[in-house]
């Protein structure tokens, strides 16, 4: 079956896993600029990363036959940093351009601080500023209620942000519904032990529909499945979900939201 | 689904999980010290899973979850503990 990986940090994965992806039936990818499990000493360390999202990774996906896209940013893990944060934000703009660049993500909130909610704001004015599409983290385990709360308000409070441009990553059952509500797009996300579950997700999708919801797998440098979205569309086969409604979350939704950036498309 | 076919593909599995969460209380009640924020409110969520409320999942969530709205004046760390400590 073919599908739309729309959430992996593919710079801390092997090349076999581009390769088990492409035989799974992954025609794209795509790759939020996140935090690396280390903070990076400067701003030199940003301009290297994102040289290696629109250049670099962009040529290994394509040995498999994958197209490669990204979304660039600084993580709301190194937003404590709000000097930083301001050189890395100034840098973002000369690479916009670029044909893989989607948007703006995963931009968002960590630990639900002052700081990193002001990060929050100057990148949703960056988002605006450039009309791009915005991609959002939200926080971990027991911050991402508060997190998800105030995301939506900064989100909602900014009237050039159109919501159906926004998606929101990682929702559970406690989140998804408030996120639809405001219009945005939600993702859940399949990732041992802290988010959702293949059980989990189809559930949410028999509570909520089809309509504005993605997965992804967020596959990164920790425990985590790159073939978590084609194993998830098995889960929901042998629970009687019509090879069509596989076909919208796994493919259809993502593309749908992925091509208002005018640059996305499958290999 | 039916019930009978959602309990012909979950229920060994949720068995499964459900011993393994009973261990997991037995072990850390055989251990010697104290409990902390997280097995308080660790019990609180598993009392609401014999209640006949119908979104379990999301309950047990937000027992976790911290409901307040102010932002923390600083992130002194980047993890999760997995419950909200009062």
């Amino acid at each position: 079956m073919k599908y739309i990986e729309p959430h992996a940090h593919m710079v801390s994965r092997t090349t076999d896993d581009y390769e088990r992806m492409a035989l799974a039936g992954c025609t794209a990818v795509c790759e939020p600029a996140f935090w690396a499990g280390f903070d990076r000493s400067s701003v030199d360390g940003f301009h290297d990363y994102f040289c290696q999202l629109t250049e670099h990774e962009p040529r290994r996906a394509a040995k498999f036959g994958l197209k490669h896209f990204c979304w660039l940013c600084i993580n709301s893990k190194e937003a404590e940093d709000v000097k930083l944060a301001e050189e890395v934000i100034t840098l973002i703009p000369q690479f916009l351009n670029r044909p893989n660049v989607l948007g703006i993500g995963e931009i968002g909130l960590n630990k639900n601080s002052r700081n990193e909610l002001r990060v929050l704001e100057m990148q949703v004015e960056l988002a605006a500023k450039h009309g791009q599409l915005i991609l959002v983290h939200t926080p971990h385990l027991e911050d991402k209620l508060k997190g998800t709360r105030l995301i939506l308000d900064v989100l909602k409070h900014d009237k050039r942000i159109k919501p159906e441009r926004v998606i929101i990553d990682h929702v559970e059952e406690h989140t998804v519904e408030m996120v639809l509500e405001a219009g945005m797009w939600a993702g859940m996300t399949l990732y041992p032990e802290t988010k959702c579950t293949p059980a989990r997700v189809i559930d949410i999708l028999e509570a909520y529909g089809h309509e504005r919801l993605w997965l992804n797998s967020a596959c990164d440098w920790g425990v985590s499945d790159p073939l978590a979205v084609p194993k998830t569309a098995v889960e929901m086969k042998k629970r009687g979900h019509l090879p069509s409604a596989i076909e919208q979350v796994i493919f259809s939704n993502p593309e749908k939201f992925l091509k208002q950036s005018g640059k996305f498309k499958t290999g | 689904m039916t019930k009978q076919q959602v309990l012909d593909l979950y229920f060994l599995d949720a068995r499964h999980k459900l011993i393994e969460l009973a261990a997991f209380l037995d072990r850390v009640e055989r251990a010697d010290g104290k409990d902390d924020f997280r097995l308080k409110v660790f019990r609180v969520a598993l009392e609401g899973l014999t209640s006949n409320k119908k979104q379990k999942a999301r309950d047990v969530l937000l027992a976790f979850s911290d409901p307040t709205m102010e932002p923390v004046a600083k992130a002194t760390t980047k993890g999760a503990a997995g419950a909200f400590q009062k």
